[in-house]
C-alpha cells in the first residue's frame, strides 16, 4: 500500500487557527440594488422611483413573511407544502374575527388604539395558523414523509379542503378589511409620498428576517435545525428528537404564513378564501428563485419579485402579467437551483 | 385484446363497470334523451381522455404537472379563435388544430427540457407558475381570446342541432348534435386506446422504470430526460385535442371552462380516485366525478335545506351544494392515504386475492 503523497503536504492546522470559511456569495445580494438603480433612468422622475422602490420593498417583505415558512419547511424536512396558501388565508380570516368586532378601535384616530387591536389580531392569526400547522403536520404530512408525490397530493387535497371550509364557514363573499385610521395615508417628504402602512410592513418584515437569521445562526435550536438540513440521520444519532424539531419548524412556518396573511389582507384591504390559492403561486416563484430552503435567497427573491411587479407595472403594464415568470426563467438560467442552493438535494 | 394492447382490466367487477360506462356513453343519445344528460355524457368522454393523458404523467412517470389545463386550454382556444375569426367551416377547424396542437407540443417540450431535469417538486412548482401566468395572459389579451368572456362561435352546418338526419330513430331525433357527440366519443375513445398502447409499449415500461427508480433507469442507459419530456409532449397533445373537442361541444372557450385552476384540481381528484397508473382509472374517475358533480349536488342541496329547517348550526353551510368539493377533497386525502392505487387498483387487488387464494 502506498501513502497518498498529498496527505503529507497538508500543513497541520493549529487549534487556534479558525476553520476556513466558505467564501461569501454576495452577487445575489447586489441584484435588487442593481435592478433598482437600473430602473432609475427608465422611470425618469426621482420621486416616482422612490415611491415605487418603497412599495416594492414593502410588498417584498410581506411576500417574504409568507414564503419564509415554506422555504424553511422545505429546507429542513424536504416537504413541499402545496397547501401553504391555506395558512395564509386562514390567518387573514382569523384576523377579521378580531378586527371586525373591534371596528371602533380600528377606526379610532389613535396609533396606540390601532396597534392595540392589530397586535392581538396578528397574534391570533399566528396562533390559529400555527395550531392548524400542528394538525396538518400530524395528519397529512407525517404519514408521507419522504414520498414527494404523495406529499404534493396530500397537501393539495388539504388546500382544497381548507379553502372549501373557509367558504362554508364565512361564505363566498369578499370581506372588506379597512386599514386602521392612523395607518392610512402617507408621509410626504418633499414631493415623495411614502404610505404609512408600507413602512410598517417593511418594519415587520425586517424584524422577521432578522429574527429568523438570529435564531438560525445564534441559538442551539438554530444549530440543530441547520444540522438537520445538512444531515438528518446524524442529528438523530446524536440523540435529538428531529421529529419534534420538524413539527416546531412546521408550526412556526405556518404561523408566519398566518402573519403574512393578515398583513396582505390589510394591504389589499379585503379578505377572500381564494387569496391563499392566488398567493401560493407567487410564494412558489419566490421560493424557487431564492433556492429551495434558503432564507436569505427567499428574502432577496421576494424583493426581486416585488420590484419586477412594481417597476414592470409602471413601465410596461402588459408585461407585468408575466414578469414573474420571466424573472424566474432568467434567474434559473443563471443559477439553475436558485440564487442560493442550500441543500444537496 | 389487441385493442386493449394486452392490458385488460384484470378484475371482473372492473370489467363490468367499464363495459357499463362505455356502453352507456356509446348509447347515451338514445338511452338518455335530453340536453343535460347529453352534456354530462360529453363531459365524461372528454374528461376521461384528459384525465387519461394526465395519468400518463402522474401515474406512469410520477411527475406532478399543474400545467395540464394550460394545454387543454390551448386546444380549446385554438378551435374557438379559428372558428370565431374564420367563420364556421371545416377548414377553420383544421387550421385551429394545425396551430393549436403543435403549439401545445412546443410549449410542453420547452417546459420539459427546462424543468424535467430536476426533481418532481421543482417541476410541479414551475408548471404551476407557468400555468397561472398563461391563465392571466388568456384573460388579459382580450383582442385575441375575448378576455374573461371567452369566445363563442358557430360550428359548421353539419354539426348544428338544426341539421336533422333522421327525424325519429327509435323515438329519438338524430341531428347535428348527435353527430358532434359521436365525433367526440370516437375521438376520446381513440385517444384513450392510444394512451393504453403507449403505456404498454417498451417506451411505457421505461417510463415506469423512471417512476420507480430514476437513478437506476439512468444507470441502465435510458436518457430519462428524453423519455420524460416525450411523455410530457404526448400528454400535452392529448390534452390539447381533448380541449379542442371540449370547445366543439360547448361552442365556446373561456378561462373558466378550459383554463382555470379548479379544472386542474378536478383532474387530480379524478385520476387519484379512479386509480393512478392504470389508464382505466381515468374512465372510472371521470364518470364518478362528473356524475357526482351533476347529480350529487342536488342531493346535497336537499340535505342542506333539511338541515337548515331542522335549525342545525353549521351543517347547512357544510352541506351547501357549492361545497361539494369539500367532501371530495376529504375523499381525495383519504384515498391518497388509504387507497393510493384508487378504485381500479383496489378492485384489481381484490380480484388478485380471489384468484390466488
Amino acid at each position: 500500500m502506498t501513502i497518498v503523497p498529498h496527505m503529507t503536504d497538508v500543513p497541520a492546522q493549529s487549534a487556534s487557527e479558525p476553520l476556513p470559511k466558505q467564501p461569501r456569495d454576495l452577487l445575489p445580494l447586489l441584484l435588487p440594488v442593481l435592478l433598482a438603480l437600473a430602473m432609475l433612468p427608465l422611470i425618469g422622475s426621482g420621486s416616482t422611483w422612490i415611491t415605487l422602490t418603497v412599495a416594492s420593498l414593502a410588498m417584498g417583505m410581506m411576500i417574504f413573511i409568507m414564503a419564509s415558512g415554506l422555504t424553511l419547511v422545505f429546507g429542513l424536512m424536504d416537504v413541499l407544502n402545496f397547501g401553504h396558501g391555506a395558512f395564509i388565508a386562514v390567518g387573514a380570516y382569523v384576523a377579521t374575527l378580531v378586527l371586525l368586532p373591534l371596528a371602533s378601535w380600528v377606526q379610532a384616530d389613535s396609533l396606540w388604539l390601532n396597534l392595540a387591536v392589530l397586535a392581538p389580531a396578528a397574534l391570533a392569526a399566528m396562533a390559529v395558523s400555527g395550531a392548524l400547522g400542528l394538525v396538518v403536520e400530524r395528519v397529512l404530512i407525517l404519514p408521507v414523509y419522504g414520498q414527494h408525490l404523495k406529499q404534493i397530493l396530500m397537501t393539495t387535497g388539504g388546500l382544497i379542503v381548507a379553502e372549501q371550509a373557509l367558504y362554508a364557514l364565512w361564505g363566498p363573499q369578499i370581506i372588506p378589511l379597512p386599514l386602521p385610521t392612523s395607518l392610512r395615508g402617507s408621509f410626504i417628504l418633499g414631493d415623495v409620498a411614502i404610505a404609512k402602512y408600507r413602512l410598517l410592513a417593511m418594519g415587520v418584515g425586517l424584524a422577521v428576517f432578522v429574527g429568523i437569521q438570529l435564531v438560525l445562526t445564534r441559538s442551539k435550536i438554530g444549530l440543530l435545525i441547520r444540522a438537520g438540513v445538512e444531515n438528518r440521520e446524524m442529528v438523530e444519532a446524536l440523540g435529538y428528537h428531529i421529529k419534534r424539531l420538524f413539527l416546531g419548524v412546521f408550526m412556526v412556518g405556518s404561523a408566519l404564513a398566518g402573519l403574512g396573511g393578515i398583513m396582505w389582507a390589510l394591504y389589499r384591504e379585503q379578505v377572500h378564501a381564494s387569496m391563499g390559492n392566488d398567493l401560493t403561486v407567487l410564494v412558489f416563484i419566490v421560493v424557487i428563485i431564492g433556492g429551495l430552503g434558503s432564507i436569505g435567497g427567499c428574502f432577496i427573491g421576494a424583493i426581486l419579485v416585488a420590484m419586477v411587479a412594481n417597476y414592470g407595472g409602471f413601465l410596461l403594464p402588459k408585461l407585468a402579467l408575466v414578469s414573474n415568470i420571466l424573472l424566474m426563467v432568467a434567474i434559473l438560467m443563471w443559477r439553475p437551483r436558485g440564487l442560493y442552493a442550500v441543500t444537496s438535494r | 385484446m389487441m385493442l386493449l394492447s394486452g392490458d385488460p382490466p384484470r378484475s371482473r367487477l372492473l370489467s363490468v363497470l367499464l363495459i357499463a360506462i362505455v356502453l352507456g356513453l356509446a348509447l347515451a343519445p338514445l338511452l338518455f334523451p335530453g340536453a343535460k344528460a347529453l352534456n354530462v355524457a360529453t363531459k365524461i368522454c372528454i374528461f376521461a381522455a384528459l384525465v387519461a393523458s394526465y395519468d400518463l404523467l402522474l401515474g406512469y412517470t410520477g411527475t406532478v404537472s399543474f400545467a395540464h389545463t394550460m394545454f387543454y386550454g390551448i386546444g380549446s382556444y385554438a378551435i374557438a379563435i379559428a372558428l370565431y375569426s374564420l367563420g364556421p367551416s371545416w377548414s377553420a377547424i383544421a387550421i385551429g388544430l394545425v396551430i393549436g396542437l403543435p403549439l401545445a407540443a412546443l410549449l410542453a417540450l420547452a417546459i420539459g427540457l427546462f424543468s424535467l431535469r430536476v426533481e418532481a417538486i421543482f417541476f410541479a412548482m414551475i408548471t404551476l407558475a407557468v400555468a397561472s401566468a398563461f391563465l392571466v395572459l388568456a384573460s388579459q389579451l382580450s383582442w385575441l381570446t375575448g378576455g374573461e368572456d371567452g369566445r363563442s362561435f358557430q360550428l359548421p352546418e353539419l354539426l348544428r342541432p338544426g341539421t336533422v338526419f333522421v327525424k325519429n330513430f327509435f323515438g329519438v331525433p338524430l341531428n347535428g348534435r348527435t353527430l358532434t357527440y359521436y365525433i367526440i366519443f370516437i375521438g376520446c375513445a381513440a385517444m384513450i386506446l392510444g394512451l393504453l398502447r403507449v403505456v404498454n409499449s417498451p417506451f411505457g415500461r421505461v417510463l415506469q422504470a423512471v417512476r420507480e427508480n430514476r437513478f437506476r433507469a439512468e444507470a441502465l442507459g435510458y436518457r430519462t430526460v428524453f423519455h420524460l419530456t416525450y411523455a410530457n409532449v404526448l400528454a400535452a397533445l392529448v390534452a390539447a385535442s381533448a380541449g379542442a373537442l371540449n370547445a366543439m361541444a360547448l361552442r365556446y372557450a373561456g378561462p373558466d371552462t378550459s383554463l382555470s385552476f379548479a379544472i386542474m384540481l378536478d383532474i387530480l381528484l379524478m385520476v387519484v380516485i379512479g386509480g393512478m397508473g392504470t389508464i382505466y382509472g381515468a374512465i372510472i374517475g371521470a364518470a364518478i366525478f362528473i356524475l357526482a358533480q351533476n347529480y350529487l349536488q342536488a342531493l346535497m342541496g336537499l340535505a342542506s335545506n333539511a338541515a337548515a329547517e331542522a335549525g342545525l348550526p353549521l351543517l347547512p353551510g357544510l352541506l351547501h351544494p357549492d361545497r361539494w368539493l369539500l367532501w371530495l377533497g376529504l375523499l381525495f386525502i383519504a384515498s391518497v392515504y388509504f387507497f393510493p392505487t384508487g378504485i381500479v387498483g383496489r378492485l384489481r387487488q381484490t380480484a388478485h386475492h380471489a384468484t390466488t387464494r
